[in-house]
């Protein structure tokens, strides 16, 4: 039930948020602070969001077979690689990683 | 997945006339726009596949997995759920940081409305498939013709894509198992790195990721799940305020300004 209450919520909240853009009128948000905030707000959630998805074990900090499949990702992101490829290395290094160990 | 650089210039030109016939450059043929919209539809629709096997893997159901690609739709949002609903984080602090997350997209909303200049009774199915990649394929369009070819058909495209390849890799989930021994639970976090990656242009992007890590992992043993991520959008406006103070607004990150008050017209 609760897992519905979070998809019901974020269906709602992502959708209104869509559609405040298509009907404001032009102008409303562009304060030069809002827009920089809008610009920054992804920058901070992306990265804290990749931090505790690749070093989080519930309320532990560990470093796992992740931190090695992040890195192969970072890695193929510098060498400018598509999108798949980049998550492909991770999802391919991490099992192997845990192969191994 | 999508980056919108270098479309800012081109859009300023052509938002100059109001009927949709730009004032420089001439009229892009219908097949190429049709060509870019593809591309883009068909490369991150397939990555679908990588969120239904990550939601499925996470717990969630083949229903829910479904349900959060036709109604939620927007990628980084769905990972950003099931991930924080997996750590056990309760409903209403997993739904807030997926929608932050969701934001972003009232503000590429803001400049494809003028570009697009939708109808009224449209607007609300449009809103939809106001997303990254949509947006990053409209903008640089030089007509409102090509605008509107490249937003409904990249969307078109992505929708379709992203919701049929959500449900196999859920389907394929439940087959593989357990999907942390085929390394499929470092996906999500690729994903966010992949997207985070474009956005690091300058000193006020790096420091603000960097800030938003510490924040997230220094709270992470302390606070319940799902709250750490929220802690950490406080980088954002914590960085702004700082970099305000340190400098006159106006020298800093001049390019930067310049690119969005163009944008923004």
């Amino acid at each position: 039930m609760n897992v519905w209450i979070a998809i019901a919520l974020t269906a709602v909240g992502c959708y209104l948020a869509k559609l405040l853009g298509l009907l404001v009128p032009a102008g409303a948000l562009e304060r030069p602070l809002v827009q920089r905030l809008a610009a920054l707000l992804p920058v901070a959630l992306l990265a804290a969001l990749t931090a505790q998805q690749t070093f989080g074990n519930g309320q532990q900090l560990v470093l796992d077979a992740r931190g090695a499949g992040l890195a192969a990702a970072a890695l193929a992101l510098v060498l400018r690689a598509p999108f798949l490829v980049v998550v492909g290395a991770a999802v391919v290094v991490t099992a192997g990683v845990r192969a191994l160990g | 997945m999508p980056e919108q650089t270098a479309s800012s210039e081109r859009l300023g030109e052509t938002s100059e006339t109001a009927d949709g016939i730009p004032a420089v450059g001439e009229a892009k043929p219908d097949a190429a726009v049709i060509r870019d919209a593809l591309g883009v539809g068909i490369a991150v629709g397939l990555s679908g596949f990588a969120f239904g096997v990550t939601s499925a893997g996470s717990g969630l159901s083949l229903l829910q997995t479904c349900a959060l690609s036709l109604l939620v739709f927007t990628g980084a949002s769905q990972f950003a759920l099931v991930g924080a609903l997996a750590a056990g984080g309760n409903p209403y602090t997993a739904a807030a940081g997926a929608f932050f997350l969701g934001v972003r997209n009232a503000f590429y909303g803001l400049r494809l409305s003028q570009l697009l200049a939708l109808p009224r009774a449209v607007r609300p199915l449009a809103a939809h498939w106001v997303i990254d990649e949509t947006t990053a394929v409209t903008l640089p369009q030089p007509t409102r013709r090509a605008a509107r070819i490249g937003f409904t058909v990249t969307g078109l495209t992505l929708y379709v894509l992203w919701n049929l390849t959500t449900l196999l890799g859920a389907l394929g989930a439940e087959a593989l198992g357990d999907t942390d021994a085929w390394g499929l639970d470092a996906a999500s976090p690729a994903v966010f790195l992949a997207l985070l990656a474009p956005m690091l242009k300058s000193t006020t992007e790096r420091i603000t990721a960097a800030l938003a890590v510490l924040l997230v992992l220094g709270a992470l043993p302390m606070l319940p799940a799902g709250v750490p991520v929220l802690l950490a959008a406080l980088a954002a406006p914590a960085v702004l305020f700082l970099m305000g103070r340190r400098k006159a607004p106006a020298s800093e990150r001049p390019a930067k300004d310049a690119t969005t008050a163009e944008d923004a017209r």
